[in-house]
């Protein structure tokens, strides 16, 4: 089977290559076939690989070249196929399939259409070489890769300002991150000589290692988690990111490549279960990060930013179940929230499709009886979202919610469970805005608002499909068939851990029972607001005027770091270079050029011109060189 | 054969003066032409070359001046020849690249790029330090012709300016030159200036720390290291776009091999003992440059601000002394020569286009160009140090390297990857992107001519980012050899210096 597995992401990076070269003068309106024909080939490949990896107890490893090979440091480009890699190709190739489908209708007519899809397709390569690397530093170059699309992407449209000022601020905060996982690899080298999977996890398992380094290492590769995956206070590029086309947004910035974060973490497990202070600190940061932004998110006008910062706080759920070692849940949600939110994002953008370009809510209104597939699939989402039963939302946050209570973290518990109220308020509003009440765009959009073409509708209604049976794959307890399926991947870091397996008991399903409570008081609550008293809103956002302003300007962060950071570096900066490196050291230069020059009025014969007198002393120097040799 | 490799380039330019002076096409070809063959050369002379051994190959050695112990003595190990390659491949370019940018005096601007050639190639071949001082000096002329005669608005500032660190340059090195031979001599040696011979002379004491030093400071101006980097905005500014590409290119890289050649190869004692000290001045290019870089207005200045930084991981990389360190600090340099030089060349064609290369007058430039705008990203994108492209390997060794000495170093030299990204990307969106000026909407993308031009830079960075080995198979022996070399002292100083470094800066 090692024949095969590196086609899994090959498919794509040749349909990036062709469709990149002759996209322009040749391909051109057909630009999305051969991306698409690759990535579903991708996907079956995806499913063979799946089907034979199961109930596998070693993962498959292939050496494809080796790429650093220096001394001790042997780092060959390894694939590693494994349960938790192949789900994610499952995970990445499927969505992925269906979100180039329907970026066939969403892109029509645009001038970069081949450019899309060309780097739409290095994403595909990039994310699967990310899932499938065998050690540390292919994962590093999966994970620069999909940086480097997600950049191409969000400044996509990079004639706007704004996109390409986004589409940098992505890739920088990034490296911020990165600047950790970058540490951490080597940390990892230095300590276990080696950077495969195997080895580390084996020699970590073995206690090679002391407490010290192994918090060190979590903490390090977490950081760059934390960049990738948009966690506090590296969130701030995630919203920005939204500048890119919409099924961008939703590939990239929702179901897949933000999650990548999530999967470095499990992947590492055996490093984290083996450092329990760094699990707490990612338990800890993924709590706050999923209230944090799920406040943000209740505040915000325009449709894409809202669920930018309902991903980063779903990102924060996967890492609060990370922090109790409750990994496969963590992936469990993560596939889940792969499928509403893809969902809720094509969705949105088949409403902005509708209006024209719009995606101010304020704008909206009204959109249910006039597109309804967009209507009734995005409600689907939403539900999912919310945590509302039977959808796969409820299953997934439910899992996380029940794992924390079981490990005693009852305040990420408490924290989660008011993140599902505000959760299924921020939804809600949204769904209301959009849809309910009277149309608020003007009378020139609405006559032209239109039901999407059918390559975005069947993508909604499978992905719809997805939010509402993808939760039956994990259900609690014995019967989780993913949990199941990860088992030989966790199993080292659960021994570690001393987690067993638990039956349920009623705490389980009263848990269950409040949790649906809350959010759908949150629903309650958004419909009371939005759809009853819509004159509410404003009148609490006079009343709570400073704390509104707060909320809505995103608690300032992005200021903050303008201020600090980023002033005090380019100013600095500036600073330095006119003052030390113009004055002082060029002053000394020039300081000396002036003695020189007074010398050469000295000695005036000398002074015949630049070169000649260049010569003179080159030939000097040769003559006082033979001179003393021949004294000696 | 590397008597022809290296007076190939001048005997084409011999050529070019006696029989076509007038005639600007044809002396173009017969540069070209010349420039081709010598990296057909260098190419036949790496595959002939045996990786294995850790000696040096090729070797043509006649006596030249008996009395004096000059002989004419050439030979090549890993590390020239893989600087040879970049010389010969980056002459070609730089050839082909200005075809057009030299409106006047073309003849002698052809020349100096030959005879260049040959003074790189021959202080890359010399095994005597008699020759290397000379070739040294011989290839500073037609470069400060080049930056002084064909450059910028304040060319004859930055000539001078280039001019006055290289003499000082120079004469320290001739002073440390004259001092090794004259201590070896005095000390029961014959009268020699074979670099192997004084490399097994074991010099000690206060005169090896001086040479040292002495030798040190004249490859530092060169390198250029913090704080003697002045130079090194000027010239590259001012000068030509071949100028600034072989400037950036294989000049830098000479101060690095006399390094590995002199400061480490005749005194290891001190090499060792200069280490953390080599590392700090290291440590602050690395970031210092790259905040320079930031706040450049101008592109050609950011692009050799970024050249500080990126030596800075070069300078660190050796003064590791281990085996991914002095890998990486070889590769790098490489790498740096192939991503900087380009980086150059598309600022030389945006400016042929625009006149200007001011940042502020740039933006959009993706729109009318398209396919510079993707070649330029590339590079960007190499020269940040993306995986898969060149630059990441050679960075990655190094950091592997220096983290293996002392974490606080490769922590330091992090930062300045981020501040990488930062001025590189920072440039690429106010020049690439954004509302495209109209101004430049009628501009011309790159014809044929430059995107052969590019096209083997795009190559080198994708081969070694992906498959570095057969370059970094030329390294393991030369690399071994000077592991070798300051094998003793390290140990020896480890008990002190290690472990000073190791609970200052070992953390956990």
């Amino acid at each position: 089977m090692e024949n095969y597995i590196w086609l899994i992401p090959v498919l794509p990076l040749a349909a990036f290559v062709i469709t990149l070269i002759f996209g322009k003068w040749w391909i051109k309106e057909a630009s999305h076939w051969l991306p698409i024909l690759a990535l579903a080939g991708s996907f079956g490949l995806s499913f063979a690989a799946f089907l034979q990896i199961r109930g596998a107890e070693e993962p498959v490893v292939v050496e494809l070249w080796r790429w650093f090979s220096v001394g001790s440091f042997q780092v060959p480009m390894t694939l590693q196929l494994d349960q938790l890699s192949a789900v994610m190709c499952l995970i990445v190739s499927g969505i992925g399939l269906l979100i180039f489908i329907y970026s066939v209708g969403y892109m029509h007519g645009d001038g970069g259409y081949y450019r899309f899809f060309a780097y739409m397709s290095l994403f595909a390569f990039s994310m699967l070489m990310l899932v499938l690397a065998g050690n540390y530093l292919v994962l590093y170059f999966g994970w620069e890769a999909v940086g480097l699309c997600s950049y191409y992407l969000i400044g996509f449209f990079y004639h706007k300002p704004e996109a390409a000022a986004a589409g940098k601020k992505a890739f920088i905060v990034n490296r911020v991150g990165d600047f950790g996982f970058g540490l951490g690899v080597m940390l990892i080298f230095v300590t276990f000589g080696t950077l495969d999977y195997s080895g580390v996890f084996r020699q970590v398992g073995a206690g090679g290692a002391s407490d010290g380094v192994l918090i060190a290492i979590a903490l390090l590769l977490f950081m760059g988690a934390m960049g990738k995956s948009a966690q506090f206070p590296l969130h701030v590029w995630l919203p920005d990111a939204m500048e890119g086309p919409t099924p961008v947004s939703a590939l990239i910035h929702a179901a897949t490549m933000v999650t990548a974060g999530v999967y470095l973490v499990a992947r590492s497990a055996v490093i984290f279960a083996s450092a329990p202070t760094a699990l707490l600190v990612v338990g800890a940061i993924g709590t706050f990060t999923a209230i944090f932004a799920a406040v943000i998110g209740i505040c915000q006008k325009d449709i894409k930013k809202v669920l930018a910062y309902s991903t980063i706080s779903q990102l924060g759920y996967m890492f609060m179940a990370l922090g109790v070692g409750a990994w496969a849940i963590a992936i469990f949600h993560l596939m889940t929230h792969a499928f509403f939110k893809a969902l809720l994002f094509l969705g949105a953008g088949s409403v902005i499709h509708a209006l024209g370009g719009e995606q101010d809510m304020s704008r909206m209104g009204g959109l249910a009886k006039r597109i309804p597939a967009t209507y009734y699939t995005l409600v689907a989402g939403a539900l999912a979202l919310s945590g509302i039963f039977p959808f796969a939302g409820f299953w997934s946050k439910d899992d996380i919610l029940g794992s924390v209570w079981r490990d005693g973290q009852y305040l990420f518990w408490a924290v989660g469970l008011i993140t599902a109220f505000i959760t299924g308020f921020y939804t809600f509003r949204m769904i209301f805005l959009t849809f309910f009440g009277k149309p608020r765009m003007d009378e020139a959009t609405g006559k032209h608002v239109h039901e999407s073409p059918w390559s975005m509708i069947v993508p909604l209604v499978v992905l719809a499909a997805g939010s509402l049976l993808a939760g039956f794959l994990g259900l609690p307890g014995r019967l989780g068939v993913l949990q199941g399926f990860l088992e030989p991947v966790f199993a080292p870091a659960n021994h570690v851990l001393g987690i067993e397996e638990h039956t349920l008991t009623a705490v389980d399903y009263v848990l269950m029972v409040v949790s649906v409570i809350v959010a759908a008081l949150g629903i309650v609550l958004a419909w009371f607001m939005y759809v009853r008293r819509t004159d509410l809103p404003a009148l609490l956002g006079h009343r709570l005027r400073p704390a509104y302003k707060v909320v809505y300007n995103k608690f300032y962060v992005d200021e903050f770091y303008a201020a600090t950071v980023v002033r005090l570096t380019v100013d600095g900066s500036r600073w330095l270079w006119r003052n030390f490196d113009e004055k002082i050291i060029d002053g000394a230069v020039h300081g000396t050029a002036w003695l020189w020059q007074q010398a050469g009025r000295a000695v005036r014969p000398l002074q015949t011109g630049r070169v000649q007198n260049y010569l003179l002393g080159m030939f000097a120097g040769l003559f006082v060189i033979v001179t003393v040799v021949v004294l000696l | 054969m590397l008597s022809v490799l290296t007076f190939l380039p001048t005997a084409g330019a011999v050529v070019m003066l006696l029989f076509m002076r007038k005639r600007p096409a044809a002396y173009k070809t017969m540069a070209l032409v010349t420039s081709i063959i010598t990296l057909a050369l260098s190419i036949y002379l790496a595959a002939g070359f045996e990786t294995g051994s850790g000696g040096f190959q090729f070797v043509e050695d006649f006596s030249w001046i008996p009395s004096l112990g000059i002989s004419y003595h050439l030979g090549i190990d890993g590390i020239s020849l893989i600087l040879i390659l970049l010389t010969t491949l980056l002459t070609a370019v730089s050839i082909l690249g200005s075809w057009n940018s030299i409106k006047d005096r073309g003849l002698a601007f052809f020349i100096s790029l030959l005879v260049l050639e040959t003074g790189m190639l021959g202080v890359f071949v010399s095994m005597d330090l008699f020759l290397f001082y000379f070739f040294w000096e011989i290839q500073l002329i037609p470069m400060y012709f080049i930056i002084g005669l064909w450059g910028g608005a304040r060319r004859v500032y930055a000539a001078i300016k280039f001019f006055l660190y290289t003499f000082v340059g120079s004469v320290l090195m001739l002073v440390a030159i004259l001092a090794v031979v004259w201590w070896y001599a005095k000390n029961g040696g014959p009268l020699t200036f074979d670099i192997l011979t004084l490399q097994q002379a074991g010099f000690s004491g206060s005169l090896a720390i001086w040479a040292f030093v002495a030798f040190f400071i004249a490859f530092a101006i060169k390198v250029p290291m913090f704080p003697l980097h002045t130079w090194l905005p000027d010239a590259h500014t001012e000068a030509p776009t071949a100028g600034s590409v072989i400037l950036a290119g294989v000049l830098l890289k000479m101060g690095v091999y006399g390094m590995i050649r002199f400061c480490v190869g005749f005194f290891p004692d001190v090499a060792v003992k200069a280490m953390v000290p080599v590392l700090i001045l290291s440590a602050i290019a690395i970031v210092y440059g790259a905040v320079m870089s930031l706040v450049q207005p101008d592109m050609k200045r950011l692009v050799a601000y970024s050249s500080v930084s990126h030596m800075g991981f070069v300078t660190a990389g050796l003064f590791t002394f281990n085996q991914q360190g002095i890998e990486g600090s070889v590769l790098q340099m490489v790498n740096h020569g192939v991503l900087t030089g380009a980086l150059f060349m598309m600022v030389g064609f945006f400016y042929e286009r625009t006149h200007t290369r001011l940042i502020k007058d740039y933006g959009g430039m993706a729109k009318p160009m398209p396919v510079a705008a993707a070649f330029f990203s590339l590079f960007v994108l190499g020269s940040l140090g993306l995986p898969g492209l060149s630059g990441f390997v050679g960075e990655f060794l190094i950091l592997v390297g220096v983290f293996q000495y002392a974490k606080v170093f490769a922590v330091i030299a992090s930062v300045g990857i981020v501040l990488g990204a930062a001025y590189l990307l920072w440039m690429y969106q106010r020049t690439m992107f954004q509302q495209a000026d109209e101004r430049w909407l009628s501009l011309k993308d790159l014809n044929a001519r430059e995107i052969i031009t590019l096209v083997p830079l795009v190559g080198m960075a994708v081969w070694i980012g992906l498959y570095p080995h057969p370059f970094l198979n030329l390294l393991h022996a030369p690399a071994a050899n000077i592991m070798a070399q300051v094998q003793p002292y390290l140990a020896e100083n480890s008990g002190a210096l290690l472990g000073l470094a190791g609970s200052f800066f070992g953390g956990f």
